[in-house]
């Protein structure tokens, strides 16, 4: 058993594990009943699913003699934007008023989101 | 050895055949709709999809250079995703 072939292994498990969270993500997408319950399945394919993926590359990199640890700066991008759209794919589902809409702030008239500006018409 | 190399073998089929459901099943929501929100999340899904494909690609081959493609990927998806969500809200994307 030279650390090769355990190195071969790992990345199986972590393919494995990846392409399972990546199932459990699309069936979220495809099963749930309401939008802002949808919004919540797939990231789980853009952190976990992705970043074992990610895991696999960097082990194998080292499997066959070519090291190279640069897949972390796409898991690094990742983690970071993820939050970032999932905030703006709920601002369009509140605008749109696609969901149940929040309840009203305690200090401002509304949710900016939904405010109109003086002197237009709600689109 | 090849014992290990048959389960890698074995291990990058699954994953393929998983995120091509995967790929799948977001392009259904993607027809289905029924808002928009869920379209631009399906989209959102599919360019992650499409990552993880060029990623497994690149295991599958042994080559380095199908990094700078996942980069550039993930980099377009989250620059599109922000556009589209932002085109919706506002009706513009640059005021």
């Amino acid at each position: 058993m030279t650390a090769q072939i355990i190195g071969t292994y790992f990345v199986c498990l972590s393919l494995i594990i990846g392409s399972g969270f990546v199932l459990v993500g699309a069936i979220g997408l495809l099963k749930f009943n309401d939008p802002m319950t949808r919004l919540h399945a797939p990231t789980k394919v853009g952190t976990v699913g992705i970043g074992m993926l990610l895991v696999a590359s960097i082990i194998h990199s080292f499997d066959i003699g070519e090291p190279s640890t640069h897949e972390v700066l796409i898991m690094a991008f990742l983690f970071v934007t993820a939050p970032i759209s999932a905030n703006f794919i709920a601002k369009v589902n509140i605008h749109r008023r696609a969901c149940e809409t929040p309840p009203e702030p305690q200090r401002d008239d509304t949710w900016s989101t939904l405010s109109v500006p003086q002197g237009q018409d709600e689109a | 050895m090849t014992l290990a190399l048959q389960f890698l073998n074995v291990a990058l089929a699954i994953t393929f055949v998983a995120l091509a459901i995967g790929q799948i099943m977001a392009m259904v929501r993607l027809v289905l709709g029924p808002t928009s929100g869920d379209r631009v999340l399906a989209l959102d899904t599919m360019v992650i999809n499409a990552l993880g494909l060029v990623i497994v690609l690149g295991i599958h081959q042994g080559v380095q250079i199908y990094f700078e493609v996942a980069l550039l990927i993930a980099m377009l998806g989250f620059v599109s995703t922000v556009a589209m969500a932002r085109f919706i809200l506002r009706g513009d994307i640059i005021e």
